[in-house]
């Protein structure tokens, strides 16, 4: 009863804000919402147990993704306003594709039998003996290891893209450069002299 | 336990409210980036509540690679975006067609 009741909640919440994201007059509301919406499908992903998915929905997307929404919506100084004429036109269209896509899957969905489960074809039954998030953890680092690592590799190429995207080189400041400092060597820079005494400097 | 059926039909909502979002703000490509992501999410769900009734894990896995790429997406478009956006002083898809694709 009371996980009927809390998915509904948290169905209509994902709902209504998915719908608020897309509607939304101002952009940092439509990243609010969209927050919310995360923030309810971890919700709803938390139901099924999948709980290792629901927190890395709440880390990743609301801590990270949508705080990077937030800072790019929030640092480029954009005529919005402008951006929104033509709403309804677009929406209009945009409608009559949704409807098409609702029926699609309709009909889909209508013409489709499972068939019968063959439930022993599982790769990976969940294990009943241990919480989700160590059965996930244990098939990430043997079953799909590699694939792991690829992931990671997808995320470093992402980081190093997006620096080597927005990385500016300033005139005017004065770097460090590393290849240079270490290059230098004491002959270049010290010179020893046998100074006499009573006589200025020579530098 | 709720039905996997109210499951699949609150993704397929989220779903083309995805495609809604990207056809209604045909303009703002910033609200774009958030409609994808939304699809993903949709995705997710999806993976996700296979993977329980069916209890395998595997369709867990696949959901964090989704979620994966959809971070690498999100950051990579917002990078182009910021450097679009210095280069020429607006974001309107209109007048993106500088690379004449």
């Amino acid at each position: 009863m009371i996980q009927a009741l809390a998915f509904y909640l948290f169905a209509a919440l994902v709902i209504g804000s998915g719908l608020l994201t897309i509607t939304a007059r101002n952009p940092v509301h439509s990243v609010l919402w969209l927050i919310l919406a995360f923030f309810n499908a971890a919700g709803l992903m938390l139901l099924v147990g999948a709980e290792f998915i629901a927190m890395l929905l709440v880390i990743v997307y609301v801590g990270a993704v949508a705080v990077l929404f937030l800072f790019v919506v929030m640092m480029l100084d954009i005529d919005f306003a402008e951006l929104r004429a033509g709403f309804a036109r677009y929406a209009l269209f945009g409608l009559a594709i949704a409807i098409v896509l609702v029926s699609e899957m309709i009909i889909a969905a209508g013409a489709w039998s499972a068939g019968s489960l063959e439930l022993a074809q599982r790769i990976a039954p969940t294990p009943n003996d241990m919480p989700n998030i160590q059965a996930v953890g244990g098939l990430l680092y043997t079953r799909y290891l590699y694939l792991f690592e690829a992931a990671g590799f997808v995320l470093l190429v992402a980081m190093i893209g997006a620096i080597v995207l927005t990385h500016r080189a300033r005139s005017g400041v004065r770097p460090q450069n590393i290849s240079e400092q270490v290059k230098r060597r004491p002959q270049d820079a010290v010179r020893n002299i046998n100074q006499p005494s009573g006589q200025g400097v020579e530098l | 336990m709720i039905g996997i059926q109210h499951y699949l039909v609150v993704s397929a909502i989220l779903f083309v409210m995805g495609v809604l979002g990207i056809f209604a703000n045909r303009k703002n490509v910033i609200i774009i980036l958030m409609a994808i992501e939304l699809i993903l999410l949709a995705v997710n769900l999806n993976l996700v509540a296979f993977s329980a009734y069916l209890g395998d894990l595997v369709g867990q896995v696949f959901a964090m690679f989704v979620l994966t790429v959809a971070a690498g997406e999100a950051a990579i478009g917002l990078a182009i975006l910021v450097i679009y956006f210095r280069g020429r002083g607006t974001i309107a898809t209109d007048d993106i067609n500088r690379m004449k694709g």
